[in-house]
């Protein structure tokens, strides 16, 4: 255990030690500096391709975590067939090769009056973020004790009171996770990402990805140090909200 | 539950603000009257430096969106599926553009009467296999792929391809990874032309090729200088600016130009067939063929220079560096990699295979 764990961190470690390196080279070590974040921070290319990587990350977790939740809500009042069958077809953004879905969405694009840019890569990165929105959301779903809801209805409350009182609240930590996982998702994807750039707006990923005709400097590594912390600060929310949420339903168990 | 419904409804607008606000800002500026607009470049990051575009905005007014891509056929993708327009500028290589060209409706036909100083090219960069007539395309930069060999590792100098196939070389080489760039070197090695079509020529340098594996470590085309520096290769084969980078960091590392002659890749800058912002691409030409903006990119990016007139701008480390400022004796030795036509199956098979073996 203790093996993987360090084969999985190593090259992320390297990657920040690296962003103290004094030599543009990453073949030799000389010595420590933070030039490359005082670079990083000056460099205004990496910067607007920073924001359009926020933008869209946080639009399309925005929409997909409104679609993923109303569609996984949906999902239950369907019969068990037809629940499987739409739950296949929601879930395949996830397997279909990213390549392929870069293609078809390039195909549909250049079909469409819509423009290449931001509007293009927040609906496909919605594409693929509904799946993780629809899996954290049934996850909350399936936990909920349907005597609670069938205790409300038995009280006369309508189907919309007895979402908004008692499956939203609920369901809401599932809701966070998948929108949060979204955002991850969408920061770090280039395969899509790359088919759908306009002359505009740039990725960050995409970007990096056409530095390497120049030689990529330490600056990267620094960016790449602070997108880390980005992501372990997302990963660590996630983290929190769940456990934290499972305690509180334990508790309300127990009473 | 109402604060439930206020969270939902802000969520909802915020996400509707912010999808009219970008939409907002995405129509193209075309033939807008007010101020002079924008211009929309496409190609490596860093190509054109960003010293070089600040001061074009700021002399010019215009407003440049520099989108990147990482290598020629995704810019090809990307100008085709806009169908030769969103994009102004591109920067790319011989190659492509003859495919450019060839699937048609992709480039413009440059006006020379509005390029003032396109005469500042060198003549014999113009006129080129992928464009005889100039019709699309300014020369920006050019590349070729050199020798390069760490004198601590090895006790012998190289000096041609040949001394590539050296069996004291074994498993230290680190080489370009392309399949023009290892067949082409291997051709010239045999005496061949680096654009040789002829299939029993072919399977000639193939087995050839084999021989040299044993004294591979590494392909790579975006960094091989790392492998010279960090000590995991003694000799390889790189772009100039690559090279550079090798012998600027450790000393021990020399350079040699292959007797048996180069392979010459020039860069171009072309003009989208739908451009949106034409006069602002025209303003963009002049503005680089001027010898001191010309000169400006050289220095920065250390890829050669084919505009005689940015000679007397030329920074004394860029002159100073042969493996970018090749003497002209050199030069002359070099061969253009031309479109290869039906042969490029061929070479893609051999690569494929001697990569595979």
């Amino acid at each position: 255990m203790a093996l993987v764990l360090v084969f999985l961190y190593i090259p992320i470690v390297l990657v920040v030690v690296y962003s103290f390196n004094n030599s543009p080279n990453s073949a030799v070590w000389e010595g420590l500096t933070f030039k490359w974040y005082g670079q990083m921070l000056s460099d205004g290319n990496l910067k607007a391709s920073f924001y359009v990587s926020v933008k869209v990350a946080l639009l399309s977790a925005a929409i997909s975590s409104v679609i993923g939740t109303v569609g996984a809500v949906s999902l239950g009042s369907l019969n068990k067939k037809l629940r499987s069958l739409i739950t296949g077809l929601a879930y395949a953004p996830l397997i279909v090769p990213e390549v392929i879905m870069g293609v078809a969405l390039l195909l549909f694009l250049s079909l469409s009056p819509l423009s290449f840019g931001v509007p293009a890569m927040v609906i496909a990165h919605s594409t693929f973020c509904i799946p993780y929105v629809m899996i954290m959301v049934n996850i909350r779903l399936s936990a909920i004790d349907s005597s609670i809801i069938e205790a409300a209805r038995d009280l006369g409350a309508g189907k919309m009171k007895v979402f908004t009182t008692i499956t939203l609240p609920l369901i809401a930590p599932g809701i966070v996770t998948g929108s949060l996982l979204a955002v991850a998702m969408s920061m770090d994807d280039v395969i899509i990402s790359f088919f759908l750039t306009g002359p505009r707006d740039t990725t960050l990923p995409v970007r990096i990805y056409s530095m390497l005709k120049l030689g990529v400097t330490p600056e990267v590594n620094a960016l790449c140090t602070i997108l880390l912390l980005f992501t372990f600060g997302i990963v660590g929310i996630i983290q929190l909200t769940t456990i934290s949420k499972t305690r509180k339903n334990r508790t309300i168990r127990k009473k | 539950m109402n604060n439930v419904k206020k969270i939902i409804s802000i969520v909802l607008a915020a996400v509707m603000l912010s999808l009219t606000a970008c939409s907002n800002d995405n129509p193209g500026y075309a033939g807008s009257d007010d101020g002079p607009g924008e211009l929309n470049i496409l190609t490596w990051a860093g190509y054109v430096p960003d010293e070089v575009v600040a001061a074009f905005e700021e002399e010019t007014g215009i407003k440049v969106n520099y989108a990147t891509a990482d290598d020629n056929e995704s810019m090809f993708a990307k100008l085709q599926a806009a169908n030769g327009g969103e994009y102004d500028i591109l920067i790319v290589s011989d190659y492509i553009i003859s495919a450019m060209i060839e699937e048609g409706g992709m480039l413009k036909a440059l006006d020379k009467e509005k390029i003032s100083n396109f005469d500042n090219i060198d003549p014999d960069m113009q006129g080129q296999f992928y464009d005889p007539e100039d019709k699309y395309t300014i020369p920006y930069a050019f590349a070729c792929a050199l020798l390069v060999y760490d004198t601590a590792a090895i006790d012998f100098e190289i000096t041609s391809y040949e001394d590539l196939w050296n069996p004291a070389l074994e498993n230290s080489l680190v080489l370009l990874d392309g399949d023009r760039d290892i067949i082409g070197l291997t051709l010239q090695s045999l005496g061949y032309s680096l654009n040789e079509t002829d299939p029993v020529r072919l399977e000639e340098a193939k087995e050839k090729m084999l021989a040299l594996k044993p004294n591979v470590v590494a392909f790579d085309a975006n960094s091989p200088h790392n492998a010279i520096i960090s000590g995991d290769a003694k000799a390889g084969y790189m772009f100039g600016s690559q090279a550079t980078e090798a012998v600027l960091a450790k000393d021990t590392v020399k350079f040699a130009f292959p007797e048996e002659g180069m392979g010459l890749y020039i860069d171009n800058v072309v003009m989208a067939a739908n451009a949106p912002n034409e006069e602002n691409a025209y303003t963009f030409l002049e503005y680089i063929l001027e010898g001191e903006n010309s000169a400006a990119i050289s220095n920065a990016t250390n890829y050669p220079n084919c505009n005689l007139a940015a000679k007397d701008y030329l920074s004394e480390e860029y002159l100073a560096n042969e493996m970018v400022n090749m003497p002209a004796s050199v030069l002359a030795k070099s061969e253009s990699y031309a479109d290869l036509g039906d042969a490029r199956t061929l070479y893609s098979r051999i690569w494929v295979e001697f990569k595979s073996e």
